[in-house]
């Protein structure tokens, strides 16, 4: 066992970059951006970590740098949230496109207008499409953790892929929470030092980002797909490995009272603790629930949220984003899941909490309720924004 | 003196190309010769970021590439930050015996749109961060590539696709934007002006600029033909007058100090210069004029700079 101390969630991610002996940082010094940078310069300025740091002018040419340096041989690393995750993602399709391994963690935050700081998933789904692997964690282990399995899976040389740890900003990005820290030598065991396939060096001139014609643009795109969807088992080995290790095992879509129930809560990010707490209230209610969390967005588990979800009777999906025009985007991929089985459970959408709005186990419980309540009058499938005055 | 050397000392150029032939420029294309020159200038221990544009387009159709050193190409604005990246990667790796100590070049290259217009925020970070790099503009005044669409790095009057000729309007209305001068206010160690119709000098002011510690910018001329409405073969020709009429002066500003590569203490006539190019076909004399005292007060300006002033 490691040692289990009280730290704030962005500095036990920073500290997490500083173990895994990331060489290039990049990021955009201000808001919207989170004490993991500034905690990096420190360490580096106190020479606890050997990397170049530097802040750049934006967001944008943080990434560009990141791109550089990986393309480089580099381990790289950024971190940013709303506006400046939306003006760097021009960059971030071209990341993915070139298959260069990378970390950046996102303290997920609202996109204006109106300005607004607070939590909410909507700067991410701006960029749901970009190809990166996607996680979305709870809790501030699991984003410390998925700091070493992220450049693992990065980095391996049948993923390369760049990776996003998504946390809620705010609730659990600026919270004190317990963590257990891992020893170095198993640190430097599970992720040594990264080994490119290609990288840029006059020893080996290599040509990086040619550009296509459409009579080749669509096969390197398809290639681009597979690869992407073909690395979900090499994410769930990754994991197996890292619990193997410190005895904390993950999955791409986890569930919680879930195998009997009814009604099944579905939730992504930092949701699935309070909503645990409801389920636990609900059930001694006498209440069939069950949650189910989706901690791999992508590539989009649909078989493992096809298993975890097809028994129930209905889903209760709460989105932290809106799809302006549309619904909830993991309400949309929830019911893409599930589309064309027989038998399968309806989808009641509520979107709920955007901006940083709380919402405690008592939303989940009036949500499950007002699902209910809606199925009985034989309304099966809702949509809805949750709490909202007007 | 600089016209002396380019008669002799072009047998001291390497043979070697590092920019191959075969890419798909068009005729004339003096932005091609000028890489070139660049390439040769820094042999192979370099690593290019490309900015979207010309260069990046004819050079890199997947599968093929013009390429025989390292080169990587991005997005359009984001080359100084992507060379930036790779200039740190270098550093940390070296230091961390990642890979074997030696001297590699790391070069930025962007076109005029890339450099002056959206490009413009990138490198000026780049600039004052101090990172160990080179930044080369090749400017054809405009953003030939998708059509000859006017930038801000076009001279007043030029013709363009978005500054056309019309009954109310001239071609473009405003000055070209001064990059060597907005580079120099960086206090950086060195800026300098080029043009491949001077090829030694040129590939001097590259090698000069590799050896400095610290970022160099380097600002190319780069004739072409296709924008500028100008016949192919006139290139080299056009290149010459642009410098002998003082709409393009060669020089350099080391560590502050402004020196210039070749002095014309009486100018050629800037008609002999915009009368060869279509994109200034309808310039009247009045306009002629007016361009004309703008372009001599500028170079009084540069030769008071270089202490060659009254």
């Amino acid at each position: 066992m490691g040692k289990r101390i009280g730290m704030e969630v962005s500095i036990a991610a920073a500290e997490a970059v500083k173990q895994a002996n990331v060489d290039v940082i990049s990021a955009y010094p201000i808001t919207p951006q989170t004490h993991i940078v500034e905690h990096l310069s420190e360490l580096v300025a106190n020479g606890e970590l050997d990397a170049e740091f530097f802040c750049v002018e934006s967001e944008h040419s943080a990434l560009s740098v990141c791109l550089g340096a990986a393309a480089t041989g580099a381990r790289t690393f950024t971190c940013t949230s709303s506006q400046g995750l939306v003006l760097m993602s021009e960059i971030t399709y071209i990341a993915s496109g070139l298959r260069l391994p990378m970390l950046m963690i996102i303290s997920n935050r609202t996109i204006s207008a109106p300005l607004s700081i607070w939590n909410d998933h909507s700067d991410v789904m701006s960029i749901r499409d970009c190809g990166w692997i996607q996680f979305f964690v709870e809790n501030g282990q699991e984003v410390y953790d998925h700091v070493f399995v992220s450049y693992r899976l990065a980095e391996d040389r049948n993923v390369l892929f760049p990776v996003i740890i998504n946390m809620d900003g705010f609730i659990l990005s600026h919270v004190i929470e317990p963590i257990e820290l891992i020893e170095q030598e198993k640190i430097n065991q599970f992720l040594p030092p990264y080994q490119p396939l290609y990288q840029l060096h006059p020893d080996h001139p290599v040509t990086m980002g040619a550009f296509a014609l459409p009579s080749i643009f669509a096969e390197a795109k398809k290639a681009q797909e597979e690869a992407l969807l073909s690395s979900i088992p090499k994410i769930t080995e990754t994991w197996k490995a890292f619990g193997d290790m410190t005895g904390r095992y993950y999955n791409p879509v986890e569930i919680y009272k879930a195998e009997d129930a009814d009604t099944l809560l579905v939730t992504m990010g930092c949701f699935g603790e309070t909503a645990s707490v409801a389920v636990d209230k609900m059930r001694e209610g006498g209440k069939s629930v069950g949650l189910v969390k989706i901690r791999l967005w992508r590539p989009f588990p649909f078989d493992d949220l096809k298993k975890a979800t097809i028994d129930a009777k209905q889903l209760v999906v709460i989105d932290r984003a809106i799809s302006v025009g549309a619904c909830g985007p993991v309400a949309a991929e929830v019911k893409a899941a599930l589309y064309g089985k027989d038998q399968r459970p309806s989808v009641y959408n509520f979107v709920a909490g955007i901006s940083g709005r709380d919402v405690t186990s008592s939303d989940f419980i009036k949500m499950v309720d007002k699902a209910e309540r809606e199925m009985e009058e034989g309304n099966k499938e809702g949509y809805e924004i949750y709490g909202v005055r007007g | 003196m600089t016209e002396n050397l380019n008669v002799f000392a072009v047998r001291t150029l390497t043979q070697k190309e590092y920019f191959a032939p075969g890419h798909r420029s068009c005729q004339g294309c003096a932005e091609a010769l000028a890489v070139r020159l660049v390439a040769k200038a820094l042999g192979r221990n370099v690593i290019i970021a490309n900015a979207t544009g010309c260069m990046e387009i004819v050079s890199s159709p997947f599968p093929y590439t013009s390429w025989k050193v390292p080169w990587f190409h991005v997005a359009f604005e984001n080359t100084a930050a992507v060379a930036s990246g790779i200039e740190s990667a270098l550093k940390v790796l070296m230091r961390k015996g990642r890979i074997p100590y030696k001297k590699i070049v790391t070069l930025a290259m962007g076109g005029d749109g890339g450099t002056a217009d959206i490009g413009l925020q990138a490198l000026s970070g780049a600039l004052e961060r101090g990172h160990n790099f080179i930044y080369i503009c090749t400017d054809n005044e405009a953003y030939m590539n998708t059509g000859i669409q006017r930038s801000s790095s076009t001279p007043f009057g030029a013709s363009t696709t978005t500054s056309p000729v019309g009954k109310v309007q001239m071609g473009q209305m405003t000055w070209k934007k001064n990059m060597p001068a907005i580079a120099a206010a960086h206090n950086i160690p060195y800026v300098a002006t080029a043009c491949p119709s001077y090829p030694i000098d040129l590939v001097q002011k590259v090698k000069k600029a590799a050896n400095i510690e610290g970022p160099a910018y380097v600002h190319i001329l780069s004739v072409c033909p296709t924008g500028w409405r100008s016949a192919p073969e006139l290139s080299i020709k056009l290149g010459r007058l642009a410098v002998e009429t003082g709409v393009f002066p060669l020089y350099e500003v080391e560590r502050g100090q402004y020196r210039l590569s070749i002095d014309f203490p009486k100018l050629k006539p800037i008609k002999e210069y915009t009368k060869l190019q279509g994109r200034f076909r309808h310039l009247t004399d009045e306009m002629i004029e007016e361009i004309e005292k703008r372009i001599h007060k500028e170079y009084e300006q540069l030769r008071v700079k270089a202490g060659k002033g009254v």
